[in-house]
């Protein structure tokens, strides 16, 4: 489904900050993976999101979905095939506009924009159905500006808008680690079931360690922009925290990670 | 007194068009567009020279929106593909504009006298001019309003607001922002070229500096029209916007009644918008002034 070949980025090149972001990585990823990354501060997980989704260009390297080679397509464009759920709720929706205005933009993702009204009679109805799912009361809300709603409503209803429009992968930026530990446990449990009910191809970037373990069927240890530890199936769920502490603890010396 | 109110109804209708432009850049767009202050006496200069030369004034007007289409294209091409800063594009715009219009019009000043407009009609009725021409102006701004209302309900028209109000998210979700800031301030510009081009008509005359501190007056108008009629959506931004002009020039007409020098106008709106943006700081309050993007 998607395969990342030799990537490399290297920021800041031939000054004293040069850093290696990415160095010769390479990952396969099959149809409906549920892949957990982890990996300390600066150990490239973001450049790697950022290099899927179109957001940074690598400086070598190829990047492939689904056959089609994709390394030099911009974000923009790269949204035909991929969505993505940021860590920040603000940044995954317009706050000055409606909740069905947000829905009719995420529906159509990738796809042509034309002069048709947007919200038509037939998208509110079928955008009311949809956000009963969430159980949240958004269905009787939908001409409220989205800036009004919580953070995890936000996330929430960022999470419902990526399905409207299935993707061949969905990025998962720490989409929980700004909300409170009771609504991050809640959204998480709605992305893990619409990931199932989908069998939504998914890259998930984690700081919690117990997250990564529960959730997917594989997980990516990266440090400095390589993969460290790579597992999948019964070898994952046999994993504990406590074991990639005793083995990786001197890599993983960051503070965020150890205490989840 | 109430003499001042059909003028002030005329003027604030037909600048209405300059307001309704500069609010879907500075609001919509979150883009502070200074093209204005060249593309409004580019319309104006456009379709004078054009009628001058004897085309009709409705093909000089629609020449003239493309002008002013083509200008805004332009600094929304220096800002996005080139990356020049918001700001400094429009003043690029508006000092290369200045020039134009000059080139266009090969002097300071033309003159409509005896030249047929669309106005002609009009003054040709057995009646005052003022109250048809008022309607003309209303049924302009009405009709702008309208569209954009319309246009920014559409599917492409949400992409464009989501491109003022979240650029990184409309991204993701496929969307050229490059592309749709590029075509939004053309759009702006079309409707703030149309305005020069009926106001150099309506006047009879077509000046190069008939364009300055046209953006500053706008803003007055959208901060005047925004205190009056909160903007909680599209619809009633843009209401806000028309309502804003007129009351901007009854409030000049006013003043101007009352003993305000026309020389010292420029610097009573400029005040006028300084307060209003001062408001909100002085009194400690994070309220949301004006957002800029790419500042």
């Amino acid at each position: 489904m998607l395969t990342l070949k030799k990537i490399t980025k290297i920021f800041n090149q031939g000054t004293q900050d040069e850093k290696r972001a990415l160095d010769n990585f390479s990952l396969e990823v099959a149809k409906s993976d549920f892949i957990t990354i982890i990996g300390s501060n600066g150990a490239g997980k973001t450049t790697l999101l950022n290099a899927i989704a179109g957001t940074i260009a690598p400086d070598d390297g190829q990047l492939i979905v689904h056959g089609q080679d994709v390394t030099r397509w911009p974000d923009f464009k790269m949204a035909r095939y991929i969505s993505r759920v940021f860590q920040s709720p603000t940044m995954g929706t317009a706050g000055e506009m409606t909740i069905e205005e947000n829905l009719c933009m995420a529906e159509l993702r990738g796809k042509k924009r034309g002069l048709k009204w947007g919200v038509t009679g037939n998208r509110r109805t079928r955008y009311k159905e949809i956000l009963k799912v969430l159980d949240l009361g958004l269905e009787d809300r939908l001409k409220q500006s989205v800036g009004m709603l919580s953070g995890g409503q936000r996330q929430s209803l960022t999470l419902l808008m990526t399905t409207l429009a299935l993707p061949r992968v969905l990025l998962l930026d720490e989409h929980t680690a700004a909300l409170d530990p009771r609504t991050a446990a809640k959204v998480m449990d709605l992305t893990d079931s619409m990931v199932r009910e989908n069998k939504l191809t998914t890259l998930m970037v984690t700081h919690n360690m117990n997250q990564a373990l529960k959730y997917g069927n594989r997980m990516v240890m990266l440090h400095q922009g390589k993969v460290q530890l790579d597992i999948q199936g019964e070898e994952k769920k046999k994993m504990t925290v406590a074991e990639i502490i005793a083995e990786f603890g001197q890599t993983l010396k960051d503070e965020t990670l150890l205490s989840a | 007194m109430l003499y001042i109110i059909p003028i002030s109804l005329e003027q604030g209708l037909a600048y209405a068009l300059v307001a309704l432009g500069i609010a879907l850049t500075f609001r919509i767009l979150a883009f502070p567009d200074l093209t204005v202050d060249g593309s409004f006496p580019l319309g104006g200069a456009v379709a004078a020279r054009l009628i001058f030369d004897g085309v009709d004034p409705v093909t000089s007007t629609v020449i003239a929106m493309a002008a002013g289409f083509i200008a805004g294209c332009l600094t929304g091409i220096f800002a996005t593909k080139f990356k020049i800063n918001s700001l400094l594009a429009g003043i690029l715009m508006m000092t290369i504009l200045y020039s134009v219009n000059l080139r266009i019009m090969g002097r300071a000043n033309i003159p409509l006298l005896n030249r047929a407009t669309l106005f002609t009609t009009i003054e040709n009725w057995d009646m005052s001019r003022d109250i048809p021409v008022i309607i003309f102006f209303l049924v302009v701004a009405a009709l702008c309003k309208l569209l954009i209302d319309v246009f920014l309900h559409t599917e492409y028209g949400l992409a464009l607001r989501a491109t003022g109000d979240n650029e990184q998210m409309i991204r993701s979700l496929g969307v050229n922002t490059d592309t749709a800031t590029i075509f939004g301030l053309g759009l702006s510009n079309t409707m703030v070229a149309l305005a020069g081009a009926l106001i150099a008509q309506d006047q009879g005359f077509s000046d190069v500096g008939m364009g300055i501190g046209m953006i500053v007056a706008g803003l007055a108008s959208i901060i005047i029209g925004e205190a009056l009629f909160k903007p909680t959506t599209v619809v009633r931004l843009t209401f806000a916007a028309v309502l804003g002009s007129v009351v901007y020039r009854f409030i000049i007409s006013l003043g101007m009644r009352l003993g305000l020098a026309p020389t010292d106008l420029k610097m009573a709106t400029g005040l006028m918008v300084v307060i209003a943006l001062a408001i909100p700081a002085i009194r400690g309050k994070r309220e949301k002034k004006l957002k800029l993007r790419g500042v």
